[in-house]
């Protein structure tokens, strides 16, 4: 439809046709197009583009784009028991309210003086993520837990010279490939082999025989998790941490810190790095967009040295006893080095780490404990009564946190199926690993967490009866 | 054109605010989470005895109690000590495009329709997050002229990285990545492309400026060889010069059997005028918390929407939105893929506000966008150019797009205020320090304003005066410069801890371990 009336858009101050003429005289042209003089008649797009017509009005772009949005059907509205590195937490409306505060959302890179406020949460995510993993040293985050821990793993490769890692095989596929594309292709200076560890059938836990068969004076580091991916608790970090050490290579030990209240800090048990994600603490799932991955250190120059990302100290300035914030050793970045820097940094998760700050403050010690203690004690519920179920098997169940492997394989329905069957009940069944776990059949990956009541636990129960009966 | 403008009185809030860490008092509670119900309790039992001994956390964490209402003061006044860029005339921040991102679109994001979705529910379930996902990769499509979009990559370097993977596979596939083995950038190009390159083991040759302020397509032909793997570059680049033989620059590189990536992270001042189809390119990418109005969000999350032509959409992270006619899907099955950018699908949120922004912008918004943002540009150009001390590296007389890399040269040689004591003075009138430039300072003493199209031109005028104020002040009284800020939320940092190992703290547990000299 033709308009009439001139192009003048409410984020567009400028567009007003008088200031427009106004300000093409004082700089003194007569044409805007004579400001794109430099570039060459045929790279001009000399057509409009094809694209649907403004909505101008407010009102009806909200419409519209609600009305797409509502054909989303929401976690609320739904049980959900999907995890698998995203997960359903409660979110603190104090969380929100201070990520939406105009100025931690609209701030960028900033000064110290004018973001203080922003490198002193900054700071004060990394103290309390230290506490958490028991570590002296933590940098701002970056996007996800796999690009921590593929950070992390090139940043062992260089303190050790050395061009393999151990992963196991019950990692994450999807963080595997993300921390592949970190150790580059194969035929390319600097690419690190990844080599994967098995598990012990019966328990899940990391095969310390084939562990010992695959170290080498090649490997860089070992890495493994807690909890693991697929929910268990590995309880041999402090002997995989000093076969890593005894071989020379450093100890990884990625973690969700949502389970730190209660289970022991990395440190503890000998990790040199503790890489993880912060979605859980404070930050809604947002179809994946509330990824955050973290990376820890001990404070000493040769780690220190290798950070890829920003690290906020606390100093001082001319003023007595007054705090300030800015970069540590910000000449190690590729912001100051290009192509030398460590890695690369840039734009990543600075909100995010300031919600987290905000979700640990909120939760303090006790919270953390009693988190835990819950989140085990509906997991292992869950269990029980799944187990209950005819055809269900729990496997790796003794000492989940979590997450836990539901297998159907007496049942002689796959998982799809399955899944399709439970949105009937307004069910959002476990994660679908039975393409990427072959050796573990029929399987789902199943995630309960603090939201869930006994009630909803007892609901899939009864709907799984009814589903593998059906 | 002399501006009559009246600066503003302005004082940041000083809160002396301790840190988190210090307050509060032991059994004091933040929150309450919800507890396990008798019944699980009696049929479980403790949750200890589901933890492996050596796996009990002993000691708790040392994080600090404190209630609601106190904590809740503590961020907000480190919000009020934060100058967003809803807060200022944000021009400071060049070659970042600090734009306006509508509250509607942050309202739409808020919705549990997008904040409590789980990436990995079914399809039917999330068919609108695909539908906008697909939509803008439409939109990308138009607008860059390129044939294929993911929104996997969570930043515009992680979109570098992405980009620079896919070289790599394209050379991987057929047998020429050992041979291929340099990436070719220039030193006005964002450092993610030669930092990125770098991290996927490739060599990297960058480009210098000849008096133009571009490099030359001798000096691109001279580098050009078998071994050329791609080129990585931004266009208009940092100092806002719009290389006019970018189309030879690709052909080049082409004949030499490379890929070519446009850096469009800024695409501001263009968009609508010219497409990365037209100059020949294989890849490109947009940040969409830069050009397309998605929040910075204190340095993320935001989105690097990356594209390319059908040739290389195969090697694309998987999955990628497909549209069958009626229902949208996630493709997994992609045999050639480089795999994952990212764990997830991106982070939909800001696809779903760039997706906002385009869709109550039109080809008609888009193209104002750019105009309008060029045409501050040189407003601001002619305001800044008559302030003593400043001047404008390769100054031929040629337009520039979005921004200007200017420098304080001539004033740190007259007056020994650089552009550093420039940036600390600014904050006490109330504006965000400016970006000088990454390193090395080819441009010395440099800085780097980019007035898009959110700033009136008042606001120009206004960023304008400040600093003929600042220059002023140079020329008259340097000692003000030097001992800024002085109106700001803390004085002046001492510097030096943050390169000495025995003082820098990076968690309250080892400033307190160095403070007590352990």
């Amino acid at each position: 439809m033709a308009r009439e009336k001139p192009f003048i858009h409410p984020y567009i101050p400028n567009s007003v046709p008088e200031v427009t003429e106004e300000m093409l005289k004082e700089v003194g042209v007569t044409d805007i197009e004579t400001l794109y003089e430099e570039i060459p008649e045929k790279l001009r797009l000399r057509r409009k583009l094809n694209l649907p017509e403004p909505l101008l009005s407010e009102y009806e772009l909200k419409k519209y784009v609600k009305s797409i949005l509502l054909k989303n059907k929401t976690c609320e509205e739904n049980l959900n028991f999907l995890g698998g590195g995203c997960w359903q937490h409660y979110v603190p409306a104090v969380c929100d309210e201070i990520n939406q505060r105009s100025e931690f959302l609209t701030a960028y890179t900033g000064s110290p003086y004018a973001n203080l406020g922003k490198f002193q949460a900054w700071f004060e995510f990394q103290s309390q993520m230290g506490e958490l993993v028991g570590m002296e040293v933590v940098s701002v985050p970056t996007y996800s837990w796999g690009a921590a821990a593929g950070n992390a793993i090139r940043m062992a490769s260089r303190i050790t010279g050395r061009n393999e890692v151990l992963i196991p095989r019950t990692i994450d596929p999807a963080r595997l490939s993300t921390i592949k594309n970190f150790c580059q292709q194969q035929d390319t200076a600097g690419h690190i082999d990844i080599k994967q560890v098995g598990y012990n059938p019966e328990t899940g836990l990391l095969n310390i025989t084939e562990l010992e068969s695959k170290i080498s004076s090649k490997t860089a580091a070992v890495y493994i998790e807690n909890p693991s991916f697929l929910g268990f608790i590995e309880p041999q970090g402090a002997k995989i941490s000093e076969m890593a050490h005894a071989r020379g290579a450093l100890s990884i030990v990625g973690v969700d810190p949502i389970s730190l209240g209660v289970l022991a800090p990395p440190a503890e048990y000998g990790a040199d790095i503790v890489v993880g994600t912060a979605q859980s603490l404070g930050i809604h799932m947002n179809c994946g967009g509330g990824s955050i991955g973290f990376i820890a250190t001990r404070d000493e120059e040769k780690y220190v040295a290798e950070h890829p990302s920003l690290l906020i100290s606390i100093t001082d300035t001319v003023e007595e006893g007054e705090y300030g914030f800015y970069l540590c050793k910000s000449e190690r970045t590729s912001y100051d080095l290009r192509d030398k820097g460590k890695d690369w940094v840039g734009t990543a998760v600075g909100l995010w780490a300031i919600t987290a700050a905000v979700y640990m403050a909120l939760m303090g010690p006790k919270g953390f404990k009693e988190i835990g203690q819950t989140i085990i004690q509906k997991s292992h519920y869950a269990i029980k009564l799944l187990s209950e179920v005819k055809g269900v098997k729990a496997l790796f169940q003794q000492n989940v946190f979590k997450e836990f492997v539901v297998n159907f394989d007496a049942i002689g329905k796959s998982v799809s199926d399955i899944n399709k069957a439970l949105l009937k009940y307004n069910i959002f069944g476990g994660y679908d690993i039975s393409k990427e776990f072959p050796e573990l059949g029929n399987s789902a990956l199943y995630c309960v967490t603090e939201i869930h009541s006994q009630e909803d636990i007892q609901k899939l129960a009864n709907a799984l009866r009814e589903v593998l009966a059906g | 054109m002399k501006k009559n403008v009246k600066l503003r009185k302005f004082h940041a809030p000083v809160w002396s605010e301790p840190v988190i860490m210090e307050m509060g008092n032991k059994g004091e509670r933040g929150i309450i989470m919800p507890e396990v119900e008798e019944e699980i309790q009696a049929a479980i039992g403790d949750a200890e005895s589901y933890i492996p001994e050596e796996m009990r956390r002993k000691e708790e964490p040392a994080l600090p109690e404190i209630s609601q209402p106190q904590l809740l003061r503590h961020y907000e006044h480190l919000s009020e000590q934060t100058v967003g860029m809803e807060e200022n005339i944000d021009i400071s921040q060049g070659t970042c495009t600090m734009k306006y991102s509508p509250k509607v679109n942050e309202m739409l994001a808020r919705m549990p329709q997008m904040t409590e979705i789980h990436p990995y529910q079914d399809e039917d379930t999330i068919q609108g997050c695909l539908e906008i996902m697909y939509q803008l990769d439409l939109f990308l499509r138009e607008i860059s002229g390129l044939d294929k979009f993911t929104f996997q990559p969570c930043g515009g370097s992680q979109a570098a990285y992405t980009n620079v993977c896919i070289i790599a596979a394209y050379h991987a596939s057929r047998g020429e990545l050992a041979q291929r083995n340099e990436i070719i950038t220039t030193i006005f190009s964002h450092p993610c492309n030669a930092a990125t390159a770098n991290t996927a083991g490739f060599k990297v040759i960058t480009l210098m400026p000849e008096e133009n302020g571009r490099p030359s397509l001798e000096a691109l032909k001279a580098v050009c060889s078998e071994h050329t793997a791609g080129l990585m570059i931004t266009n208009p680049e940092d100092t806002g010069i719009y290389n006019p033989q970018i189309r030879e620059f690709v052909d080049t590189v082409h004949t030499a059997g490379g890929l070519c990536c446009y850096d469009q992270a800024n695409a501001n001042g263009i968009l609508g005028i010219t497409r990365a189809k037209e100059a020949g390119f294989d890849g490109c990418f947009f940040n969409l918390h830069k050009t397309f109005s998605s929040p910075h969000g204190s340095m993320g999350p935001g989105c690097g929407a990356y594209g390319c032509t059908e040739e290389l959409a195969k090697f694309l992270p998987y999955p990628v939105v497909t549209f069958d006619g009626t229902k949208y899907h996630l493709e997994y099955g992609r045999p050639d893929s480089i795999g994952k950018a990212s764990e997830f699908i991106g982070n939909i949120p800001s696809v779903l506000k760039a997706y906002g922004w385009i869709m109550s912008m039109g080809a008609e918004g888009l193209l104002k966008v750019a105009q309008i943002s060029t045409l501050n540009n040189h407003y601001l150009d002619k305001m800044l150019m008559q302030i003593p001390g400043i001047v404008k590296y390769y100054d031929t007389g040629k337009r520039r797009i979005e921004q200007v890399r200017y420098s304080w040269e001539k004033m740190e040689k007259e007056t020994g205020c650089g552009t550093e004591d420039v940036r600390r003075r600014m904050v006490d009138y109330g504006l965000q320090q400016y970006f000088t430039s990454h390193h090395p300072w080819v441009v010395p003493e440099p800085f780097t304003p980019e007035p898009c199209e959110t700033y009136s031109k008042e606001d120009c005028e206004y960023w304008a005066a400040v600093m003929a104020q600042i220059s002023k002040e140079a020329y008259t009284d340097r000692k003000i410069l030097k001992k800024a800020p002085h109106n700001s939320t803390i004085h002046k940092l001492n510097y030096e801890t943050f390169d000495d190992p025995q003082k820098w703290a990076m968690t309250w547990r080892a400033f307190l371990r160095k403070k007590g000299g352990k």
